[in-house]
C-alpha cells in the first residue's frame, strides 16, 4: 500500500515535471525538419517560469470563473492523468475511476475553458469555444466507441486490466485494435490542437481555436493553462502508449520499476519525436474539413466496436 | 403509509378550492403545498425498502373500488414526483408574486401536484387513468396561464392533441390487460396470462401512451411548445417530473403489469431512445429562447432514460443475463432521479433570468454572472450536472449505462449485437453535444457582456427562488458523490421488477461504485471530487508562492483590436452555427442563403439561416392536413335524413356481430 502511493506521488510529481520536456522535444524536432536551430529544450519551462513572474492583466468585466478556470483545468487534467498507469500498473488511483471516467474529465475540463473563452465577450472567445465544442462533439464519441472496442476485447474499462490483457500472450493480432488505434491517434490530435487539426504555434486569427479562447489570460493564469495543455499531450500519449504498447509495464519490485520508468521516458521520447515528424509533414486543415477527419475516426471507432461484436459470436 | 400519504393529497385539493378563491400571488398556497410536499417525500423514501401495502376506497366505479398500493417502485417514482413539488412550490413562494394573473395559476398547482401523486399511486386501471387525465388537463390549464399570448394557445392546442393521443393509447392498453385479466385492478392483471400477440400490442400502445407524455421522438413535437409556455415552476414539474410519471407508466406496465416481453420489444425501445437522445439534443443546439432549449433537452435526456429501460428490456429477454438487466434498469432510474433534479434547477434558474431580464431570448442575455452571482454559480452546477461531468450526478446515470452497454456482447442473438453498439455510439455523440448545449447555454446567457439594457440593468432573484435551486445544486452535487447509496437505495426497485438487483456497493455513503467486478470497471466519485479539490488547492497554493501576485485590470485585449460594441459578441445562433453545419444539412435541412451586393454597391450584404423541422413536415403536417381533410370529408355525414341515419346505425350493429362472429 505505501509503495503504491510512493509510486503515485512519483507518477503525480513526474508527468507535471515531464510534460513541458515533451512539448520542447516536439518543438525541437520540428525545428530540425524545418532545418531552423530551434528553441533549447529547456525553453517550455523557461516561459513557464517567466509567465509565473509577470503580472496578470485582467479584462474589466473578467468574472470569477475566468480567475478560477486556469486551475480547475490545471486540476481536471492532472487528475486523469494520475489514473493512467504510465510506468507502472500498481498505483492507488487506478480504482477511482476507467476510461470513460479519464474521458469524461478531459471534457469537463474543456466544458471550463470554453466558458472561459467566453467570458470576456470578444469575438475571439466566442470563435474558439464554438470551434472548440463542434470538434469536442465528435472527438469525445470517438474517444468513447474506442473505449468500448477496448472493454470487448479486454472485458474491462479498467485502464490496468486493458493493459495487462495486451501484454498477456493470448491476444494476437486483431483488425478492431488496428482501427481502434488510428481512431485514437486522431482523437488524440484533435484533443491536443495538433496539426492538421489545429496549430497551436499560430496566432492567426481565424485559423486559431485553442488558443483563440486563451487569447485573454495572461501571467500565472496562462502559465497554468499551458501548463495543462502540455500535461493533455503527455497524457494523450500515455494513454496509446498505455493501451497499445504497454511494454514494461506491469514490473513489481525496484528492478521492474526502474525498467518500466526507462520504457516509459523511451517511449514519450519516441511519441515526441514520431508527433514532430508528422506535424511537419502535413498542412493544417480547413476549419469545416476537421469534421471529416473526426467523423471518420468515429466511424473507425464504431466500425472496431460492430467487428468485435459480431466476430464474438463465430 | 397509504392513508397518511393520501391525508397529503388531500390537503394539496383543499389548496386547489382555495387557490381558486384566493386573492393575491399564493404565498402561504406555495409554502402549504412545499410542506406537504417535502414530507410526502420524507415518506416515500422511508417507504422504498418496505413491503408493498394496498388500500381499496369506495371511490371511482362502484363495482370496482379505488385501488391504491405503495411498492418500491411507486415509492420511488412519489421521491421524485414530491421532490419537484416541493423545490417548485418553495421556488414559487418568490417567483408567484411576478404572476400577472394569479387566479389562473394558484388553484391548478395544487391540483396538479394531487394528480402526480395520485398517478403514481393508482393500482387500477380507471384510477390511473382519472389521475393520468387530470394531470394532463391541471399542466393544460397552467400552460394556457398567458392565454393572451398567442403562442401559448397554439402550445394549448398541440399540447390537448398530444394529451389526448396518449390518454387513448393507455385506454386501449389497459382494455387489453383488462380483457385477458378479467379485471380492472393491477393486482388481477399481474396475475393473467395475456396471449403473447396480445401482450405485444399492450405493450406498444404503452410506449405510445407514455412515449407521448414523455417526449419520445416523433411524439415529442409538443413538449418544447408547452413546457416554455407555462410559469417557471410548472415548466420545471412538467419538464423534471411529469415526464418521469410517464416513465412510471412505460415501467408499471412492460416490468409490472405485462409477462416478459420478446427481445425485439427491448430493442425498438433502445433504438427509439437512442434516436430520440441525438435529435433531442441537435434540436436543443439550435434553439435561442433559454426555455425552450432546455425542454428539448429533456427530449435528449428521456431518450438516455429509455436507452437504460431498453436494455433492461433485451437483457431480460435473452434470459441468463438478470444481472445485466439489474445495471441497466438501475441506470435508468439514477437518470430519472437526477435528469428531475438537474432540470427542475435549470428552469428555475431560467425563470429567474426570464424576469430579471423580461426575455427568454439568450441573444438579449449577457454578463449575468456579474448582475445575478447566485443564479449564476446554481445554473452553472446545473449545466456541469446535465453535461454529465464528473464528479456531480449526472455523470454517474451515463457511466452506468455505459457499463451496460458492455454487457452486450455477451448476448447471443443478432438483433442486440448490431443496435447495442449504435445505441452506444448516440449516446456517446448525445452526451458530448450535451456539454456544447449547456456551454452554449450558460455562456451567452450569463458570461459576455450584456447584449440589451435590460441584462446590464437586470437585479438578483429573491432568496426563495435562490433556495430552491441551492437545494436542488446540493442535491446534484450529493447524488454525485455519493453514488453508492442512490445504487443500494435503488436495490429494492430492481428486485420488485427484476427479481435481482446490483450487487450492493459499499455500506459507507461514499467510496468505489464496482456495477460488475473490481477489474472490469469502477469508479469513486467522493474520491475523484476531493482530488480535484485537493490539486486545485494545491495549484492555487503553488501560484501564490512561486507567482507574481500583481493583478491590473484592463481593457480586453482581443489581438489589439477590442470590440467596441457588445453585439460583435459571439450570438447563441453564431455558437451553434459550426454544429450546425456539421449535423444540420442532413438532419435539418440547415442551409444558409447569403446576399453580396455587387462590388461597389453599398447595399448591406444579408445572411439568413434556414432550418426545416423535418418530423414537422414528414410527420405532424401530413397527419394534421390528412386529419382535417377526413373531417372535412365527413362533414357531409351532418346533413342527412333520419332514414340514412337509421341506415347507418343498422350497419354498425351487423359488422360488430359479424366480427363477433368472426372471432369466436
Amino acid at each position: 500500500m505505501m509503495g503504491a502511493v510512493a509510486i503515485e506521488a512519483l507518477q503525480m510529481a513526474f508527468v507535471l515535471l515531464a510534460a513541458p520536456g515533451l512539448v520542447g522535444i516536439v518543438r525541437a524536432v520540428e525545428a530540425r525538419f524545418l532545418r531552423r536551430e530551434g528553441p533549447p529544450l529547456i525553453q517550455p519551462y523557461r516561459q513557464l517560469a517567466r509567465l509565473l513572474g509577470k503580472e496578470v492583466v485582467l479584462a474589466h468585466n473578467a468574472s470569477w470563473l475566468f480567475r478560477t478556470a486556469p486551475y480547475l483545468i490545471l486540476a481536471l487534467t492532472w487528475v486523469a492523468a494520475s489514473v493512467v498507469p504510465t510506468f507502472s500498473t500498481h498505483i492507488v488511483f487506478a480504482r477511482l475511476g476507467d476510461l470513460i471516467v479519464i474521458t469524461a474529465l478531459l471534457g469537463a475540463a474543456r466544458f471550463v475553458l470554453a466558458l472561459a473563452g467566453l467570458d470576456i465577450g470578444t469575438s475571439f472567445g466566442g470563435i474558439g469555444a464554438s470551434r472548440e465544442v463542434m470538434f469536442a462533439s465528435l472527438a469525445e464519441p470517438a474517444m468513447l466507441m474506442i473505449v468500448v472496442t477496448l472493454a470487448i476485447t479486454a472485458g474491462s474499462t479498467q485502464l490496468s486490466s486493458i493493459a495487462a490483457f495486451m501484454l498477456s500472450p493470448v491476444l494476437g493480432l486483431r483488425i478492431s485494435l488496428a482501427l481502434a488505434l488510428v481512431a485514437l491517434v486522431i482523437v488524440a490530435l484533435a484533443e491536443n490542437g495538433r496539426i492538421p487539426v489545429d496549430n497551436p504555434a499560430t496566432h492567426l486569427e481565424l485559423t486559431m481555436v485553442h488558443e483563440a479562447m486563451v487569447l485573454e489570460y495572461s501571467g500565472r493564469h496562462l502559465a497554468m493553462i499551458e501548463l495543462a495543455a502540455a500535461l493533455k499531450l503527455l497524457l494523450m500519449i500515455s494513454l496509446i502508449v498505455c493501451i497499445f504498447f504497454p511494454f514494461g509495464l506491469g514490473g513489481t519490485g525496484a528492478a521492474g520499476f526502474l525498467l518500466g520508468l526507462a520504457s516509459y521516458a523511451a517511449k514519450l521520447g519516441i511519441a515526441a519525436v514520431l508527433l514532430g515528424i508528422f506535424e511537419v509533414s502535413l498542412a493544417k486543415m480547413r476549419v469545416f474539413r476537421v469534421p471529416e477527419l473526426l467523423g471518420a475516426g468515429l466511424m473507425l471507432g464504431l466500425l472496431a466496436t460492430l467487428l468485435l461484436y459480431v466476430s464474438r459470436s463465430l | 403509509m397509504i392513508p397518511v400519504l393520501l391525508a397529503g393529497t388531500a390537503v394539496l385539493l383543499a389548496l386547489a378550492l382555495a387557490g381558486a378563491v384566493m386573492k393575491g400571488p399564493g404565498r402561504a398556497l406555495y409554502a402549504a403545498a412545499s410542506l406537504v410536499a417535502f414530507l410526502s417525500a420524507c415518506l416515500a423514501l422511508i417507504s422504498l425498502p418496505a413491503r408493498p401495502e394496498t388500500l381499496v376506497l369506495p371511490l371511482g366505479l362502484p363495482w370496482l373500488g379505488w385501488h391504491f398500493r405503495l411498492d418500491p417502485l411507486s415509492a420511488l417514482f412519489l421521491f421524485v414526483v414530491d421532490l419537484g413539488a416541493a423545490a417548485s412550490s418553495l421556488f414559487a413562494i418568490g417567483y408567484g408574486r411576478h404572476e400577472a394573473d394569479p387566479g389562473r395559476v394558484l388553484p391548478f398547482f395544487p391540483l396538479f401536484l394531487a394528480s402526480l401523486q395520485l398517478v403514481v399511486l393508482a393500482a387500477d386501471a380507471f384510477s390511473f387513468l382519472f389521475s393520468w387525465e387530470l394531470m394532463s388537463l391541471a399542466s393544460w390549464a397552467l400552460v394556457l396561464a398567458q392565454h393572451r399570448d398567442r403562442e401559448s394557445i397554439r402550445a394549448g392546442y398541440v399540447y390537448l392533441v398530444m394529451a389526448v393521443l396518449s390518454g387513448l393509447a393507455l385506454l386501449l392498453c389497459f382494455g387489453l390487460l383488462a380483457s385477458a385479466a378479467g379485471s380492472y385492478a393491477f393486482a388481477a392483471m399481474r396475475l393473467a396470462h395475456p396471449a403473447p400477440g396480445l401482450a405485444v400490442l399492450a405493450l406498444l400502445l404503452a410506449l405510445i401512451g407514455a412515449g407521448a407524455k414523455a417526449g419520445l421522438v416523433p411524439l415529442h413535437a409538443w413538449l418544447p411548445l408547452a413546457h416554455p409556455a407555462a410559469p417557471s415552476q410548472v415548466s420545471a414539474l412538467m419538464s423534471g417530473v411529469m415526464t418521469k410519471v410517464a416513465v412510471y407508466a412505460f415501467l408499471r406496465i412492460a416490468f409490472g403489469l405485462l409477462p416478459v416481453p420478446p427481445g425485439w420489444a427491448g430493442l425498438l425501445v433502445l433504438a427509439l431512445g437512442g434516436i430520440t437522445s441525438v435529435l433531442g439534443v441537435l434540436y436543443a443546439l439550435m434553439q435561442h429562447d433559454l426555455k425552450r432549449l432546455l425542454a428539448y433537452h429533456t427530449v435528449e435526456n428521456i431518450g438516455i432514460i429509455f436507452i437504460g429501460i431498453g436494455l433492461a428490456m433485451v437483457f431480460r429477454a435473452a434470459g441468463g443475463e438478470e444481472a445485466a438487466a439489474a445495471l441497466a434498469l438501475t441506470a435508468a432510474l439514477f437518470h430519472v432521479l437526477n435528469h428531475s433534479l438537474f432540470k427542475s434547477l435549470l428552469f428555475f434558474g431560467a425563470g429567474a433570468v426570464d424576469r430579471a431580464t423580461g426575455t427568454r431570448d439568450m441573444e438579449r442575455g449577457g454578463g449575468l454572472i456579474h448582475r445575478m452571482p447566485q443564479t449564476a454559480f446554481f445554473f452553472l452546477i446545473g449545466c456541469a450536472a446535465i453535461s454529465a461531468l464528473p464528479p456531480l450526478n449526472g455523470f454517474v446515470s451515463e457511466w452506468l449505462t455505459f457499463q451496460a452497454i458492455l454487457l452486450g456482447p455477451g448476448l447471443p442473438a443478432w438483433g442486440p449485437k448490431i443496435i447495442i453498439p449504435v445505441a452506444g455510439a448516440l449516446l456517446a455523440l448525445a452526451a458530448s453535444l450535451a456539454a456544447a448545449c449547456f456551454v452554449k447555454a450558460f455562456g451567452i446567457t450569463f458570461l459576455g457582456r450584456p447584449r440589451s439594457r435590460e441584462a446590464a440593468e437586470a437585479a438578483e432573484t429573491d432568496s426563495f427562488s435562490l433556495s430552491a435551486m441551492g437545494v436542488l445544486a446540493t442535491l446534484c452535487f450529493l447524488a454525485g458523490i455519493f453514488p453508492a447509496a442512490v445504487i443500494n437505495a435503488f436495490a429494492p426497485v430492481s428486485h420488485a421488477l427484476l427479481g435481482v438487483a446490483m450487487p450492493a456497493q459499499s455500506h459507507l455513503p461514499w467510496g468505489t461504485i464496482i456495477p460488475v467486478a473490481a477489474a472490469r470497471s469502477s469508479y469513486d466519485g467522493s474520491a475523484i471530487f476531493l482530488l480535484i479539490l485537493a490539486v486545485t488547492v494545491l495549484a492555487i497554493a503553488g501560484a501564490r508562492r512561486l507567482a507574481a501576485h500583481a493583478v491590473r485590470r484592463a481593457p480586453a485585449w482581443d489581438c489589439g483590436f477590442p470590440d467596441p460594441h457588445p453585439v460583435t459578441q459571439y450570438t447563441a445562433s453564431s455558437f451553434a452555427e459550426p454544429i450546425r453545419r456539421v449535423f444540420g444539412p442532413v438532419l435539418f435541412g440547415a442551409a444558409s442563403i447569403v446576399r453580396m451586393p455587387p462590388p461597389g454597391a453599398t447595399a448591406p450584404a444579408q445572411i439568413r439561416s434556414v432550418l426545416h423541422d423535418r418530423l414537422w413536415e414528414l410527420f405532424y403536417d401530413p397527419l394534421a392536413t390528412g386529419v382535417a381533410r377526413l373531417a372535412e370529408a365527413a362533414n357531409h355525414l351532418q346533413f342527412l335524413t333520419i332514414r340514412r341515419y337509421l341506415f347507418f346505425v343498422f350497419a354498425a350493429l351487423v359488422m360488430l356481430l359479424f366480427s363477433l362472429a368472426l372471432f369466436q
